[in-house]
C-alpha cells in the first residue's frame, strides 16, 4: 500500500525541528531512520500532517566519551553504533546485542535514538539502555530534559516523551570494572523482532535484568534479580523470571510460552555468567 | 500551497544526474521504478521485511521502500542496473548462475547487492553462518537459500584466494 499524502520539512538542527513541530498545522511526526515509521505510513496506520526529517542534523550524530560516560547522538545509525570502537570497548552488551538487531539494510538507516524513542517492546536497545542505567536527553519547546531510562517507558509505545519532544542523545555511564554483561534472544528468523529476549548487567553481588519481547515495554525481572542477589542458582532465578510482571502473548507465542521462554533465557544467561564465559 | 506539493530533488542515479519533482509520500523504490523506469529493484512487502527493494544509497544498502524519494536529494543511488553494468558483481552473478541461486529472480537483484556488501567487508572471508546472517533480511520463495549460500561462499573463497583488494 502507498502512504497517504503528507507535507515534508527538513530540519537543520534540533531546535529547528522542535520549532517546525510547533508550527505544523495538521500535526507532525519526526522522521529519523524511518525503519519503523515508514511501515506504519505504508500501511496507512498513521496520518501525520507533516513529516519532519531529522536525518541531516549532523550535530545529533556521533559517539563520544566524556566524564565517565559514552554519549550516543540520537541520529547515529545502528550500523555506526554497531561498529564503533568506544562501544566495543566500554559497552560490550550493546555490541553483542547488535548481532540480533534487524538486518544490514535496516541498520544502515535506522537510528539508535529512533529505537529508544519508539520503545518497541520487542526491540533490543531499549532493554539495553534500561539495564545500563542510561539517561535519555531530550529537547522540546520547553527546553532540554534528562530522563532516566528506568523512568522512560510506561507502556505500549507510551513513554515519557511529550508531544513534539525530541530525543537528542543517550548518555550511558561506563560500567564499573568487574561488571559482566549477558544477552540472549529467541526469534523465528535471525534479525526478526524477539519472541523473548534478555539483557543483563551484573557484578558479583547484583544484577539488572531486562526482558524484552514479552510485555508492552522492556521490563526488569525483579524476581530473578532478587534471587540472584541472594545467591540463588540460575535455575532458581529462572523460576522467578516473570514474577510480578505483566506478560502479553502475540502472533509469535502465547503469554504462557513467553513466560516459559523468559525462564529459559534467565537460566541460559546466568548459567553462562556462572561458567565465567 | 497544498499539503503534498511536489518537491524538487536532484540526485545521482547510477552515475547520472537526475532532476525531478516528487511527492513527499513517494518512496525511493517507486521513484526508481515508476519515474526512472529502473525496474530491477522490486517492491514486495513495502514494510521493510522482505528485502526485495534493496538498493544502494551513498554506498550502503538500504530498503528502497522505507526511504522517501525526497530524502535521496543530493545522494548517490545505485540500483542493480548500474552495479551490474559496472562489472563490480560479475563474479557473484556468474556464481549465482552456476549454482542455480535464482529461479524466478524476484529476490535476486537485492540478494546480489546484499551479498556484494558482505563480500566487500575487510577481514576474513565470511563463514556460511556469516553469510546466512547477512542475507537473513532477504526472503527467497523459490530456492530454499542453500544455492544462494553456496554461490556467495564460493565467491568469498575465490576472492580471498586471489587476495583481491576490495
Amino acid at each position: 500500500m502507498k502512504a497517504s499524502a503528507f507535507a515534508y520539512r527538513r530540519a537543520e538542527s534540533a531546535e529547528h525541528a522542535v520549532r517546525l513541530f510547533g508550527e505544523a498545522e495538521d500535526g507532525a511526526q519526526y522522521l529519523a531512520g524511518g525503519q519503523s515509521l515508514m511501515p506504519t505510513l505504508n500501511f496507512r496506520l498513521g496520518d501525520p500532517g507533516t513529516l519532519i526529517d531529522l536525518t541531516r542534523i549532523a550535530a545529533l550524530k556521533g559517539i563520544s566519551q566524556k566524564d565517565g560516560a559514552i554519549h550516543i547522538g540520537a541520529l547515529t545509525t545502528h550500523a555506526e553504533v554497531a561498529r564503533d570502537k568506544l562501544i566495543a570497548q566500554h559497552l560490550p552488551l550493546i555490541a553483542e546485542a547488535y548481532g540480533h538487531v534487524a538486518h544490514p539494510a535496516i541498520r544502515n538507516r535506522g537510528t539508535f535514538g529512533g529505537s529508544i524513542a519508539l520503545g518497541d517492546p520487542a526491540s533490543e536497545m531499549p532493554a539495553c539502555v534500561v539495564v545500563l542505567g542510561a539517561t535519555i536527553h531530550t529537547l522540546s519547546a520547553g527546553g532540554p530534559r534528562a530522563i532516566a531510562a528506568d523512568d522512560f517507558y510506561f507502556g505500549l509505545y507510551d513513554n515519557a516523551l511529550e508531544d513534539g519532544e525530541l530525543v537528542t542523545g543517550i548518555e550511558i555511564p561506563i560500567p564499573a570494572s568487574g561488571s559482566r554483561h549477558g544477552f540472549a534472544e529467541l526469534a523465528r528468523r535471525h534479525g526478526d523482532y524477539a519472541m523473548a529476549g534478555l539483557a543483563m548487567m551484573a557484578n558479583r553481588n547484583s544484577a539488572r535484568i531486562a526482558l524484552f519481547g514479552v510485555s508492552d515495554k522492556p521490563v526488569r525481572a525483579t524476581g530473578a534479580e532478587e534471587a540472584f542477589a541472594s545467591g540463588a542458582s540460575p535455575a532458581e532465578c529462572a523460576a522467578r523470571a516473570t514474577e510480578g510482571l505483566d506478560i502479553f502473548g502475540d502472533l509469535n507465542a502465547s503469554d504462557a510460552t513467553k513466560r516459559h521462554l523468559a525462564g529459559v533465557l534467565v537460566r541460559r544467561v546466568l548459567g553462562r555468567l556462572q561458567e565465567g564465559q | 500551497m497544498s499539503v503534498s506539493d511536489p518537491i524538487a530533488i536532484r540526485l545521482k542515479v547510477n552515475g547520472e544526474t537526475v532532476s525531478a519533482l516528487v511527492e513527499p509520500r513517494q518512496h525511493l523504490a517507486d521513484f526508481l521504478r515508476n519515474t526512472l523506469e529502473l525496474t530491477g529493484s522490486h517492491v514486495g512487502c513495502e514494510h521493510g521485511v522482505c528485502g526485495a527493494c534493496t538498493v544502494r544509497v551513498d554506498g550502503q544498502i538500504v530498503r528502497g521502500c522505507l526511504m522517501l524519494a525526497v530524502q535521496a536529494d543530493g545522494a548517490q543511488v545505485q540500483t542493480i542496473e548500474g552495479v551490474s553494468d559496472s562489472g563490480e558483481i560479475a563474479d557473484i552473478q556468474d556464481a549465482f548462475h552456476r549454482h542455480h541461486a535464482l529461479q524466478c529472480g524476484f529476490c535476486t537483484p537485492a540478494m546480489l547487492l546484499t551479498a556484494a556488501e558482505l563480500l566487500a567487508q575487510p577481514g576474513e572471508a565470511p563463514s556460511r553462518d556469516d553469510i546466512r546472517h547477512h542475507i537473513s533480511g532477504n526472503y527467497c520463495r523459490c530456492t530454499g537459500y542453500q544455492a544462494i549460500v553456496d554461490a556467495i561462499a564460493e565467491v568469498a573463497e575465490t576472492r580471498a584466494g586471489k587476495g583481491a583488494a576490495r
